[in-house]
């Protein structure tokens, strides 16, 4: 990237630079450690130089915003055209609580929502099944029934905002109730749009809310895929996520290389099928986590465009909306404490900062009392806010990917991209994503990871503010979310009502139509729709493919 | 101490448990109650199952338990991990392999570590599976710890020896080779949905006709997908098939007899053990003895004489 | 010959959470004891039945979904019901300050929330186990 000479003038420049002024200071004020490491236990030096990125070629590797590899950017003015979504992760209780709290949020300048479900809805049972007890409306909102929807986005105009949907095992009825939703109030399909998470490759890895083994659940991937594109041409179908990987204990790396691999191993599945990679590929977006290293994070970001870019070049994508990687991203929810809740503020934006420094589509940012519970209104508003000032107060948002070119950024972008590499050729040799899977592979990468990192925090290595350094007594004095008691028999009473009052023969019909289907292999979403308009609940639903695809057990990996 | 015996011989989950923690712990209690037991076993057939990490035992063990249960049959089984030699201390995982049979009353599940003994079992072994012979269980697995050259100690054990295999080990096969490839009574090649099955198991049956040519009993290699419970009854039949084959050729009781002659040999060695280094006068002095031995001030067949010189006086 | 302190560690209900499970596991394995693993999704029945069979000194649950009122204390009163109350119960996971008092009646001794260091969890067991 840089003239021969020049370059040759700064090395020795350097390495003067390095025996006199450098050694000499060390010498009387030694660093405060022996080596740096990121999070991912790379060394980082004292200085990066031009030399150190000199075997770039600008044009080809760095590039610029909106053109292939997309380094810099998918758009060509990014921040400048638009900001990015402002998309709080909400929801706990009932419909009607998350209801009022999706208003809040709309109200105070999110736009854009995004569903957190409770578990029992999460792993497709319905309230009132016996392994939802004492799961109710705890860790999200509960949706049973396409009624529950309905009462979820009662009064919600999303015919104007989009919806992203945390949900994996029964992703693609979840999705059925909110299209079914939105037709009912006469809102054409064509124009709805969100995302669906739909991403079972990182639950068998990471975050465990499977329900079917791996070939039914691609098969079930695949038909979202192919639904979409061809019926609801605005959605997402799927957001293919490290957040949750790097939450269990992964590297930076890890994350990077596992998701962007199961991205690929998605496209793979897809192409089997015999579906064209130009009419899904635009519909596949991302989903990161944003940790504490915070010029790890942007480099990463930019390392996943630019890796996705050339893979999917490499599959055969022809048109540019097909290179480009969306992404939206969440602060780590792993880094947050329960020590001192309020500095986690602090926490929250810098990660969030180093999101917007690697161009984020979208945009989560945690409240301080995520640690203790789910957020209270107040502190989710000032998680909101956190977006908007450095939105509207920083500055970052005026020139398109300001880091790029530093010396550190585009070394470390690059070292990351190698080091994935490295990672994918590992994950070859055992055969594949999924054998690498079933062998354990990952599992095994991201329980070492954890347990290297837990022991440098209690070794003092690695540093937690309020945690194992500047710890106070102080009694956590910061309002906790209550939730509605009566929540929980509301649901129960409005399913057995449902039960009761819909036309139980079409639900029969339905879900032998939907049985039969599923034995085959027609795609199975019109069928999962018929089914879901004649308000058969998500447990029926989630039972009839549980029958016909069995259910997975992991191996055991410590 | 009479409670825990004739409960452990009703049945009695927590009293078949409380037993196998005293014997694993050398408690004279359950010296005292294996005495009162012996005389109640033998009913048991006991299965062991060695095989490298990752070949399947336990989901295998599972999916035949699942089938032994079918036919009404009670199921004990041991799964023994490793004991880390640094720290003492173990992970037995095992069991999440089979936690849906945690709530089944006809079925026993105990996970132990080694605790230092070597050869792929742990040293209460033998003792635990008199107990589960005794409380009614008529399958005892014994899974042991993944499989090295020197994991046989099972074949003392059990009465009929599984030795799982996976394919696409390719030349780990050619490793293997002798010792763990001659325990087997029955081979599995379990996962057979992954490529390479062919292979594996025409490189076991050529490995069988080098070794076993003059046994007169041809061993099965069966192929299983465990997670699918594919093979499983098969399975089940062959291992059947063992068992009438030791009982005609009075094979069988010359296996037990193995198992006892093992049995007694780490009774007395556990108790020779103890009393040496637990309770005798040389139990402080040992220290200083090494000591001495390491700086060749004398040699340690001479301590060894005069320590069990004066034990056998 | 040493005791060695047996400990289950269970993950009930839905929660899918199991990176502090396992560190954990392994810190105690780290410190001497030997720790059964149940793995996800366990009931109460099967978390109680594991604990007799396996004769087990402590039981670790693991929660950060919520719904430990719930489940901890279907676990404690199982217990209790099987009388077994000489097994030391403990918990960890999301569980608010505002609900110890309330577990520690139902039979949780221990609570170690975030931040908690594992060396923590290995000094109570040592401390406070019953047998």
């Amino acid at each position: 990237m840089f003239d021969e000479k020049e370059l040759e003038k700064i090395k020795q420049h350097k390495d003067k630079w390095l025996k006199d002024i450098y050694s000499n200071h060390v010498k009387k004020h030694p660093e405060r450690k022996k080596k740096f490491e990121n999070l991912s236990w790379n060394e980082i030096k004292n200085i990066y130089t031009p030399d150190d990125i000199a075997h770039l070629d600008y044009i080809k590797d760095i590039g610029f915003p909106g053109e292939y590899p997309f380094l810099r950017g998918i758009h060509p003015t990014k921040y400048r055209g638009r900001l990015w979504t402002f998309r709080q992760f909400s929801g706990f209780g009932s419909a009607e609580e998350t209801n009022k709290r999706y208003k809040y949020l709309l109200d105070h300048g999110e736009t854009g929502l995004s569903v957190a479900f409770d578990y029992p809805t999460l792993y497709g049972y319905d309230t009132d099944h016996k392994m939802s007890r004492g799961e109710f409306g705890k860790c999200g909102v509960a949706i049973s029934s396409l009624e529950d929807m309905e009462i979820l986005f009662s009064g919600i105009p999303i015919d104007k905002v989009t919806t992203s949907m945390t949900i994996n095992g029964p992703a693609a009825i979840v999705w059925a109730f909110y299209i079914a939703n939105a037709e009912n109030r006469k809102i054409d399909r064509r124009i709805i749009g969100g995302t669906i998470q739909n991403d079972i490759l990182k639950e068998y890895i990471a975050q465990k809310s499977f329900i079917f083994p791996p070939e039914p659940s691609m098969r079930l991937i695949v038909d979202t895929f192919e639904f979409g594109y061809k019926e609801v041409p605005k959605w997402n179908t799927i957001s293919i996520s490290g957040y949750h990987i790097r939450e269990a204990g992964s590297t930076a790396v890890q994350e990077l290389a596992f998701t962007v691999g199961d991205g690929v191993e998605y496209v793979k599945w897809a192409m089997k099928r015999g579906l064209k990679i130009d009419d899904f590929a635009p519909r596949l977006s991302f989903f990161f986590n944003a940790h504490n290293d915070f010029f790890e994070e942007i480099a990463k970001y930019r390392a996943a465009r630019r890796i996705w870019a050339k893979e999917l070049k490499r599959l055969g994508a022809k048109k540019s909306r097909s290179l480009l990687m969306r992404f939206h991203t969440q602060t780590a929810g792993c880094s947050l404490t329960a020590q001192q809740p309020e500095i986690n503020i602090s926490r929250v934006t810098i990660q969030a900062l180093a999101a917007v420094l690697g161009g984020t589509q979208s945009l989560h940012t945690n409240s301080m009392d995520e640690a203790l519970a789910l957020p209270s209104e107040k502190a989710v508003r000032i998680a909101l806010r956190t977006q908007q000032i450095i939105a509207h107060e920083s500055g970052v948002t005026d020139t398109v990917d300001p880091l790029g070119g530093s010396y550190y950024i585009e070394w470390l972008t690059d070292k990351m991209e190698e080091e994935t590499y490295q990672y994918w050729d590992k994950v070859d040799k055992l055969g594949g994503v999924l054998p690498a899977i079933e062998k354990g592979f990952y599992q095994r990468e991201i329980a070492n990871a954890a347990y290297k990192y837990q022991k440098e925090i209690e070794e003092k290595k690695q540093i937690v503010v309020g945690v194992n350094d500047y710890q106070m007594d102080e009694p956590v004095e910061i309002p906790i979310l209550q939730m509605d008691e009566k929540g929980e028999e509301r649901q129960i009473n409005r399913l057995k009502k449902l039960r009761k009052e819909r036309n139980n023969q079409k639900v029969e019909k339905n879900l032998s139509a939907l049985r039969k289907a599923a034995m085959g292999d027609e795609n199975l979403m019109p069928y999962i729709l018929d089914c879901v308009h004649s308000y058969a609940t998500l447990g029926e639903t989630c039972q009839v493919l549980r029958d016909v695809f069995g259910e997975y057990k992991e191996p055991a990996i410590y | 101490m009479n409670d825990i015996t004739s409960n452990v011989l009703k049945g009695d989950s927590r009293s078949i448990a409380r037993l196998i923690t005293l014997a694993e712990n050398n408690d004279p209690i359950a010296a005292n109650a294996m005495k009162v037991i012996h005389p109640k076993t033998g009913n048991a057939h006991v299965i062991g199952i060695t095989g490298v990490m990752g070949s399947g035992k336990s989901t295998l063990i599972f999916e035949l338990s699942r089938e032994y249960r079918k036919k009404g049959l009670k199921v004990g089984i041991i799964a023994i991990d490793p004991t880390s030699p640094f720290s003492g201390g173990a992970l037995l995982g095992d069991r999440i392999r089979m936690m849906e049979l945690a709530t089944d009353a006809g079925v026993f599940i105990r996970s132990m570590g080694t605790r230092g003994m070597l050869g792929g079992l742990t040293s209460a072994v033998y003792d635990v599976v008199e107990i589960l012979d005794a409380s009614g269980k008529d399958i005892i697995f014994v899974e042991t710890v993944g499989v090295g050259q020197a994991e046989v100690d099972v074949i003392k054990l059990a009465d009929t020896t599984l030795v799982t295999l996976v394919p696409g080990l390719g030349d780990s096969i050619q490793t293997i080779k002798a010792g763990i490839m001659e325990i087997a009574d029955i081979y599995v090649v379990n996962k057979a949905d992954r490529p390479g099955v062919e292979q594996a198991v025409a490189e076991i049956e050529s490995l069988i006709d080098i070794t076993c040519s003059e046994k007169d009993r041809k061993i099965p290699v069966l192929t299983t997908i465990a997670k699918q419970s594919k093979g499983i009854v098969e399975l089940v039949n062959e291992i059947e098939n063992h068992k009438n084959y030791l009982k005609n050729t009075k094979m069988f009781e010359a296996q037990r007899k193995k198992r006892y002659e093992a049995e007694l040999i780490e009774i007395i060695r556990k108790r020779l053990m103890n009393l040496i280094f637990d309770e005798s006068i040389f139990k402080d002095k040992v220290e200083s003895l090494i000591d001495q031995i390491s700086k060749k001030k004398v040699d340690p067949y001479t301590v060894a004489d005069e320590i069990l010189g004066k034990i056998l006086k | 010959m040493e005791r060695k302190i047996r400990v289950l560690i269970a993950k009930p209900g839905l929660d899918g959470h199991d990176r502090g499970a396992k560190v954990v596991a392994r810190a105690l394995r780290d410190a001497g004891m030997e720790v059964i693993y149940t793995g996800l999704h366990q009931t109460a029945d099967m978390v109680v039945e594991t604990a007799i069979q396996e004769d087990v000194d402590v039981i670790g649950l693991s929660l950060l979904s919520g719904a430990h009122m719930t489940l901890f204390v279907d676990v404690t009163k199982l217990l209790k019901q099987r009388g077994m109350q000489d097994v030391l119960v403990v918990g960890g996971g999301i569980i608010p300050e505002q609900d110890a008092p309330k577990l520690k009646k139902a039979g949780v001794s221990g609570i170690f929330g975030p931040g908690t260091h594992c060396d923590e969890i290995v000094n109570f067991i040592k401390k406070n186990v019953k047998r």
